[in-house]
């Protein structure tokens, strides 16, 4: 009874420590893939183009409108503190430091991560990957490698567009409907921008983007069955990368903040 | 493609067992298919054929046993001697397995272009002259897998398993899901590539028109064994009743009291 209840206890235990051994190895391997030849640069053109180039207006609109929201909302809480001139601040510092990188991240892993993990599960459970290897290539080399490296050289411009239409929002609602000075809004947001403040957005975006690629080409490579099994891959892509960019978001902040 | 000397390649399976979980799906398998002889190997859904030709292609590990290709232990290879060696076979694939984000021209050269063994530019002559020979129009060359019929789909899986000229060629179910004339007509094309190529084929099928047409040599697998092996065109008069029963497609028999148990 007791030896049944452990057992049901670690069972699942252990299938997590043997998934993130997995997953670890696989990353390893992706990685080790990116630095050595052959390298499929038409492979990494097309996953750049999409994720950089067709990912871009929905994280524009995202930023756009969160820099909005982010001004008229601090306005309706500093307000109560005679604190409106701080609204400027917040917005940039807000929108370059955490909202830009980890709102362009989860758009990023709803629209890329899904679309990767069903790409390659539909390839897994047709034979698509199995038919690389007898065509003398490397499937890890050819359809993982580039992805990752793909989006996690995308995700860091996507960010910094987000970045200025973010911004932009705040400074369209703080001098439009809340009454600015453009200048002086301008002056306090330029004021109070550090150069970290835009690094450690971008390095976070990074971050996110290679976890974003990770989580959808690994879902996607070791998915099994049919459809359902295609399904599984791409909401377990999601939902793993999301969870993982809130929880790396953390990490990396602390490290920033550490210096 | 030009006519080329026959293969030295041959592929002999010793002893080869595989086991998923508590499933024995190949427990013990013996097969020698001589260099350029055309072997069908036939057997009911879940009897292991899939597994074996996957063993062979190295796509899947076997727990214990020998294959053999070309007199050498695929198994006891360096992974750069195991690469080279693959290199040499060709595979068609039950669906096709055709990428659907290649044109078929690319489809067809993927394995040239992928060794550097030719151009861009080059590989699109060469993906005509190939689905010429599978008799399909250079113009098919710049569609996508996904606005092909079945039977198109399959004749290019086929251009594409052959345009590097392998010496070993596998093939799984290559008639499924075809209705009978556009199977006999792929059953044609193979037996022509195969011969033309001179080189060694295993074929696995259900369809028994079709493993006479391909087949020099068959062999009947059954739970994970090779219960029979002979002439391709004895099927059906073999004397052997799990194979004639199987051959006939009959209920009654050795193999159907099997499944009843």
């Amino acid at each position: 009874m007791v030896t049944a209840f452990l057992a049901a206890l670690g069972r699942p235990i252990v299938a997590a420590c043997r998934s993130a051994g997995d997953l670890g190895l696989f990353a390893l391997e992706a990685i080790s893939h990116v630095f050595r030849p052959p390298f499929y640069g038409r492979q990494f053109l097309r996953h750049f183009i999409e994720v950089a180039y067709f990912s871009l207006p929905v994280v524009a609109l995202t930023a756009l409108f969160t820099g909005m929201v982010l001004a008229l909302q601090s306005y309706t809480g500093f307000a109560r503190f005679n604190a409106q001139s701080a609204i400027a601040s917040v917005v940039i510092l807000s929108v370059t430091r955490e909202l830009g990188p980890v709102l362009a991240g989860l758009m990023v892993a709803g629209r890329i991560g899904a679309a990767m993990a069903a790409e390659l599960g539909t390839m897994r459970v047709t034979d698509q990957i199995d038919a690389l290897t007898t065509l003398s290539t490397d499937p890890m080399k050819y359809l993982v490698a580039p992805r990752i490296l793909a989006a996690t050289v995308a995700l860091p411009l996507l960010v910094l567009v987000a970045d200025v239409l973010g911004a932009m929002g705040g400074f369209v609602i703080g001098t439009v409907k809340l009454g600015f000075v453009p200048a002086t809004y301008l002056k306090a947001s330029w004021d109070v921008l550090q150069l970290q403040d835009v690094t450690s957005g971008l390095a976070k975006a990074a971050v996110f983007g290679f976890v974003i690629a990770l989580m959808g080409c690994y879902s996607g490579y070791r998915s099994k069955g049919g459809a359902q099994g295609v399904g599984l891959a791409t909401t377990s892509a999601v939902v793993l990368a999301s969870i993982l960019i809130l929880a790396l978001d953390y990490v990396v902040t602390e490290a920033f903040f550490a210096q | 493609m030009s006519s080329q000397r026959p293969t030295t390649l041959g592929v002999k399976l010793i002893g080869l067992r595989k086991a998923f979980g508590p499933k024995q799906v190949l427990d013990g398998v013996n097969l020698d298919i001589p260099p350029n002889s055309s072997m069908v190997v036939l057997g009911g859904s879940g009897s292991g054929k899939s597994v074996m030709l996957k063993c062979i292609l190295g796509l899947i590990q076997p727990d214990e046993g020998v294959i053999e290709i070309g007199g050498q232990d695929v198994l006891k290879m360096s992974a750069r001697d195991r690469t080279a060696l693959m290199n040499r076979i060709g595979m068609l694939f039950q669906n096709g397995a055709l990428f659907d984000s290649l044109p078929v021209w690319e489809n067809v050269c993927f394995k040239l272009l992928a060794q550097k063994r030719i151009t861009r530019r080059a590989a699109r002559d060469k993906a005509a002259e190939v689905l010429a020979q599978v008799g399909l129009a250079a113009s098919v060359g710049d569609l996508s897998p996904a606005e092909l019929s079945g039977g198109m789909q399959k004749r290019v899986a086929l251009a594409r398993a052959v345009a590097a000229e392998p010496e070993i060629i596998l093939f799984d179910e290559p008639t499924t899901g075809l209705d009978p004339i556009m199977g006999a007509v792929i059953d044609g094309l193979i037996a022509d590539c195969v011969h033309r190529l001179g080189a060694t084929a295993i074929s696995i099928t259900h369809d028994m028109a079709s493993a006479r047409r391909i087949g020099q040599q068959a062999a009947m697998l059954y739970r994970g064994q090779v219960v029979w092996t002979g002439p391709a065109a004895q099927l059906g008069d073999t004397g052997n009743a799990m194979v004639d029963q199987f051959a006939r497609g009959e209920r009654e028999g050795p193999i159907t009291m099997e499944l009843r148990r």
